[in-house]
């Protein structure tokens, strides 16, 4: 937190100028603080600021009350300049009871600002907490931080006494209390949260009007009370003008998908079984049935993929998403999809594993899954987001290379991504690529394994055609007459013909995009998630004059054309991953380079200060 | 219109020869397959549908090769998954005119969960059960509908499993149409393909077929001339539940809520039980039915009305399009809250 310039306001208050800030909001998962972060992060928004968010929930609905693992917390990153990741480190920490105080203290900067609700610190949820003593009494608490201790559920009632509402109703507003504190402390609009809340509880008006008068009291109190002495504002961050709008990546591939659908004019069928973190795309295209989007909530992970492959046979874009188990589970399917060269898309939200694992905690582990996880040789397109607003992107890149080359392409989100917001400039949907689909209608010279030349795709075929009936399957079969064949020549023929085709597909690559010099020390290479944590730490390598370099691939297979030229114009090559070290195995059996990995699997984004150290790291092992 | 709700096209005048594929055969010989392929081919001339518009799909198995030798649109898949991908393809395409070919194994084993789902929501495809008792691809291990105590290579002792009744389970799940028909009645089985094809939903016939490879003669009940005789017993809707020779004709009658046989001319007309196919409750009692101690059932069992999946949600489609327009991406990334940053 760099401290630019300091005013003081009439009331006798400082406002300081700050150019990033990270906030973190922790308490009960039924205090409400994914919303209020959320809140939050629409106000940073508002003001202007880059924003990068990290929701944090347990995997139960509703965990007991108290407890350390019934814990939620929503944190952000707000800059006037770029923002790359949530934060590291903590510069203000709200905690709504003491089992938020004691998950979460340990982030919080010395001398950072610490906001806890001092009702909430009673001898039941001390006990629950597992604190002997109530830590607020304890004086270095105050020397380390600078804690204030606010009595938000006694100030909240005080608020709204008069409204006809039970003290269950009021207590839970409380969360408004705490956003309208750290919102003047950050000089946040609370425009966008009030009209907000006029919307979301439009029937009913008391809860709305508690709400709102809460929200102006929390704002009031941090205006008015004695002991905050001073607050802050970040400036608006130079960002690429246009429209923006802040944007998740589970609607981002929900979006994608819609302007995939469009522009195709296909119908879309999209088959899901529900499954954190992957279930609100369905809930999203669900809304959407103008775009001839057709959902199916199938009986399983199974009917979910093969409803989708059905619809390809069909004539239209067959898709399904889930998390890694599911997609354990659509293995063999996708292995259909492979044979009968339909186009399919699979989305695969990863979270921590293997089996149940951390439903609700982020992971990159199932790279290994989407590349390798079916029987025999069985290719798919692997693409991976890099930031919640790239997913429109991938979603609709997706189905326009599935539709092209008649193959499944599988795309790699995960729990950060898929609950991650951003501020989004908004594309014109115009200056996306066209989807072109062609049918095959002619009967003339048609076979149903004849390959276009280019991209070895065979003709799709709408059922319906006359004079094109054909059968397909799962065995396998003669190239071009698509008859079944156990030749085996043939077989070997076809198992290099599907491997070719997904590799042709890196003729729809652009150029690797270096950020930094093209030459040099280390190479950061990473995919996914990670990239914001990752520019980050090259960035701040690169200001203080290191010889670093970061490539961020969207396309895990085929791999991009020139990556391995760009490999070995560095004398090292991190590989940053939250698994135990995937994607630089690739590297190394593909290029072989000795690329090392920086691996972290704790249900948790890299944090970009730690992959700062293992770059420096290695430049000291280089030197 | 034509059955399944299949677009408005005219059909051309086909022959059974139309619907012949230039694939060989490749079932053992004497399969009573080639029975059921051949009573398909020769009742589809009669559909009324393009075959352009007609799909085969199905899943693993020796019934499941059906679709390569209709010369129609076929999709052979995996184990099991037919009705879910039946599913998927009828909801892209609700015109199409969609049948789903599997087995004792494939639908009621490894596809059991597609086939009480696809069943329950009433989609419109045909499904096509053939129940030889029998994994027959996989060389003579027992099935779901194997009998129990059935020695197989699997179970040299027996199996300890109890088989399911397909035409109970598909009732059970709901089913809007159901019925049976034997491998070796050529004109029953093209009645009951008709009836199944002119079903507005989700049909589900049970063949009885045979495997004289590793399960010959086992529905012989209906198959040995005498014993077919005295207990087949044919479903038509309001007539009585009669059966047997002429000069021995017996009567299925409830006795307070439990089936029994006893001899006609023991019942007064009145007290006949009158077959209604819109009776699914009855339907149940009749799904048990089976020899020795009773007849067996043959016929259609139920046909009911019931909302189709695929209408329902293409009237939800129809619905919201007509409420507030077609789809528009760019209207939609610019909808609810944004900013303008300059
Ligand atoms: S194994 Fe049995 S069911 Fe299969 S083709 Fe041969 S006879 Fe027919």
């Amino acid at each position: 937190m760099s401290e630019i310039a300091a005013a003081v306001k009439g009331n006798g208050k400082s406002l300081k100028e700050l150019d990033r800030a990270v906030v973190r909001f922790a308490g009960d998962s039924g205090d409400g603080m994914q919303l209020t972060g959320e809140q939050f992060t629409t106000e940073s928004a508002w003001a202007g600021n880059d924003v990068a968010t990290l929701p944090n929930f347990p995997a139960e609905i509703r965990a007991p009350a108290g407890t350390l693992f019934g814990v939620s917390s929503f944190q952000l990153q707000f800059g006037s300049q770029r923002v790359y990741t949530p934060g590291d480190r903590l510069d203000c920490l709200v905690a709504m009871n003491p089992a938020a105080l004691k998950v979460h203290l340990r982030d919080l900067k010395p001398g950072g600002l610490l906001i806890v609700n001092t009702p909430a610190f009673d001898k039941r949820n001390l006990d629950k907490a597992g604190y002997a003593a109530n830590p607020l009494d304890d004086v270095t608490l105050g020397e380390r931080y600078r804690l204030h201790k606010v009595d938000m559920s006694g100030l909240t009632h005080e608020a709204i006494k008069d409204l006809p509402l039970n003290a269950k109703e009021k207590d839970r507003t409380k969360n408004f209390f705490a956003l309208g504190l750290v919102s003047w402390i950050y000089t946040r609009p609370l425009e966008p949260t009030l009209e907000w809340i006029q919307k979301k509880f439009a029937k009913n008006r008391d809860v709305a009007a508690a709400n709102a008068r809460v929200l102006k009291a929390g704002h009031a109190y941090g205006e008015t009370a004695e002991i905050f002495s001073e607050h802050y504002t970040v400036e608006a961050a130079e960002m690429t003008p246009g429209l923006y709008r802040a944007m998740t990546g589970n609607r981002a591939l929900a979006w994608g998908l819609l302007a995939a659908a469009q522009r195709s004019k296909l119908p879309l069928v999209y088959g899901a079984y529900p499954i954190t973190p992957a279930s609100d795309i369905l809930h999203e295209l669900a809304l959407h049935k103008r775009f001839r989007v057709r959902t199916v909530q199938a009986e399983d992970e199974i009917a979910a993929v093969t409803a989708a492959i059905g619809a390809s046979f069909g004539g239209a874009i067959g898709v399904t998403g889930s998390s890694g188990p599911g997609i354990a589970l659509k293995g063999e399917a996708i292995g259909l999809a492979v044979m009968a060269e339909l186009p399919l898309v699979v989305f695969d939200i990863q979270r921590g594993g293997p089996s149940t694992g951390l439903p609700t905690k982020t992971e990159q582990a199932d790279l290994m899954q989407a590349l390798y996880g079916r029987n025999s040789e069985s290719p798919v397109v692997v693409l991976a987001p890099a930031t919640p607003g790239d997913c429109f992107y991938v979603a609709y890149e997706a189905v326009r290379i599935a539709a092209k080359y008649m193959v499944p392409v599988l795309v790699l989100s995960d729990g950060f991504l898929a609950n991650g917001s951003e501020p989004w400039l908004i594309p014109d949907p115009d200056t996306l690529p066209a989807i072109d689909v062609e049918f095959r209608t002619e009967p003339e010279g048609f076979f149903p394994y004849l390959r276009d030349p280019a991209t070895l795709s065979r003709p799709w075929v709408r059922p319906g055609t006359p004079a094109l009936e054909h059968r397909i399957g799962g065995i396998e079969k003669q190239d071009v007459t698509g008859n079944i064949s156990y030749d085996p020549e043939n077989h070997d023929h076809m198992v290099r013909t599907r491997a070719e085709k997904v590799r042709r597909v890196a003729q729809e690559i652009p150029p690797i995009t270096i950020n930094g010099p093209a030459t040099g020390d280390v190479l950061v290479v990473g995919w996914g998630s990670t990239y914001g944590a990752i520019t980050a730490a090259v960035e701040r390598a690169q200001s203080a004059g290191r010889s670093v370099a970061s490539v961020h691939l969207r396309h895990l297979n085929p791999l991009p054309p020139d990556l391995g030229h760009v490999l070995r114009e560095f004398r090292r090559v991190l590989v940053p991953e939250i698994n135990s070290g995937q994607l630089v195995r690739v590297l190394r059996a593909e290029y072989l380079v000795d690329a090392v990995g920086f691996n972290r699997v704790r249900g948790l984004p890299l944090a970009s200060d730690e992959i700062h150290d293992a770059i420096i790291q290695l430049l000291g092992s280089h030197a | 219109m034509s059955p399944g709700g299949a677009g408005a096209k005219e059909a051309p005048k086909y022959s059974k020869k139309d619907f012949e594929s230039d694939q060989d055969v490749r079932w053992c010989p004497g399969c009573g397959d080639y029975a059921i392929l051949s009573a398909v081919q020769k009742t589809f001339p009669d559909l009324g549908v393009p075959k352009e518009d007609i799909v085969f799909v199905s899943g693993i198995g020796c019934s499941s090769r059906f679709p390569y030798y209709m010369n129609t649109y076929g999709f052979h898949t995996i184990h099991g998954r037919a009705p879910a991908i039946a599913t998927g393809l009828k909801l892209a395409r609700p015109e199409l005119k969609v049948f789903v070919v599997t087995g004792d194994g494939d639908g009621l084993s490894i596809g059991g969960n597609h086939m009480l789902h696809v069943l329950r929501r009433n989609v419109g495809v045909t499904i096509l059960l053939f129940n030889n008792r029998i994994y027959g691809l996989t060389k003579g291990q027992y099935s779901p509908t194997s009998e129990l105590g059935k020695i197989t290579k699997s179970t040299p002792m027996g199996s300890a499993d109890r088989p399911i009744n397909p035409l109970a389970f598909a009732l059970g799940c709901g089913a809007t149409f159901v019925a049976r028909t034997v491998d070796r009645n050529i004109p029953h089985m093209e009645e009951m393909l008709r009836r199944a094809a002119h079903h507005k939903g989700g049909a589900f016939v049970e063949i009885l077929q045979n495997c004289n490879v590793y399960n010959d003669l086992a529905w012989n009940v209906l198959y040995d001339k005498d014993s077919k005789l005295r207990n087949e017993l044919r479903l038509e809707h309001g007539k009585p539940l009669l059966f047997g020779p002429p000069d021995e004709r017996q009567a299925v009658v409830m006795e307070g809520v439990v089936p029994r046989v006893v001899p006609a001319n023991a019942v007064s007309e009145s007290a006949l039980w009158v077959h209604d196919e819109k009776n699914v409750n009855a339907a149940k009692l009749l799904a048990d039915l089976f020899a020795p101690e009773f007849p067996v059932p043959i016929g259609v069992l139920a046909a009911i009305d019931e909302p189709v999946y695929e209408d329902i949600m293409l009237e939800q489609e129809r619905r919201a399009i007509s409420e507030r327009g077609p789809g528009d991406i760019a209207k939609l990334l610019t909808s609810g809250d944004t900013w303008k940053i300059s």
